[in-house]
């Protein structure tokens, strides 16, 4: 089943809200490997400037992919996950992600093409705080390969 | 105000992935596909073996930046990357992926710098387009 063109241009209320805490930081920074104390010790994200430990630069996706389970999930868009690939992903920070956020993240579907045989889904994830204001915009491709 | 510094010689280091760290990446970032943790099904899907997940190999190679800018990940303003190749994790070893940075532009007028990063493994380029605006 190829995906479904006419989930383009779609909305998703918002998804969340996401509490972000020291400990999802650490645990990410960790597991990429990360060497700035700013993700661990809020004394030294204090000293950047920072309220409290920072995100790293990819932290968002653990909240997008949340929101992007919406379209992925649904049987009528027709994407399978097992044929699913990472094509492009991109984060825009409006502010930096600190522990003590939280956040909501609004799904938009871009685009969705075909090229090759595969399934080409393009979509940006909103997220904002509790204020209502802007803090990363996510954006992603996926390719659901064709079957061959 | 704090001078903000940048260290050239931050932007190249040698990465390394085991499939437990593939499990910590699934559990801190929710990706739980099993194509980053079950080699017979990555196989099964006409995978090589079990794969890292693409953004554990972004998020890794993003520290390189964020050491560039005094370890600062507020600086990081903007990054995005095309995944052209696949980080294939065999069983009991450990894999390196080489990143490298360059400065590709600065603006002085907005204060930033577009850092561009390549990162290869086993000869194979794995990211494209990669590249991150900085606050200098």
């Amino acid at each position: 089943m190829a995906v479904n063109p006419d989930y383009a241009g779609r909305e998703y209320p918002p998804a969340g809200p996401f509490q972000v805490t020291r400990e999802q930081i650490e645990a990410f920074a960790d597991a990429i490997g990360s060497t700035s104390p700013a993700h661990r010790d809020p004394a030294a994200a204090q000293a950047l400037g920072h309220g409290d430990v920072v995100a790293p630069p990819t932290f968002a996706v653990s909240l997008s992919q949340q929101c992007e389970a919406q379209l992925i999930r649904d049987p009528e868009a027709g994407i399978d996950f097992s044929r699913v690939v990472h094509g492009e992903e991109g984060f825009t920070h409006h502010r930096p992600i600190t522990a003590g956020d939280s956040l909501t993240g609004v799904l938009h579907v871009d685009r969705i093409r075909e090229a090759g045989g595969h399934g080409m889904v393009s979509t940006r994830v909103e997220l904002r705080d509790a204020d209502g204001q802007p803090v990363t915009t996510v954006t992603s491709t996926i390719v659901v390969r064709g079957e061959s | 105000m704090a001078e903000l510094t940048t260290d050239p010689g931050a932007l190249t280091r040698t990465v390394t992935v085991d499939r437990a760290q593939l499990v910590d990446y699934a559990n801190a970032s929710g990706d739980q596909n099993p194509i980053h943790q079950d080699a017979e099904f990555a196989r099964s899907v006409g995978l090589p073996d079990l794969i890292a997940h693409g953004m554990w190999t972004m998020g890794a190679a993003l520290d390189v930046v964020t050491a560039y800018v005094g370890g600062d990940p507020g600086r990081v303003l903007s990054c995005s990357t095309r995944f052209t190749g696949m980080v294939v994790v065999p069983e009991g070893e450990t894999v390196e992926v080489l990143v490298e940075g360059v400065v590709r532009k600065t603006d002085e007028e907005a204060g930033t710098q577009t850092v561009e990063l390549t990162a290869t493994c086993a000869g194979e380029k794995v990211l494209g387009r990669c590249q991150a605006v900085v606050r200098a």
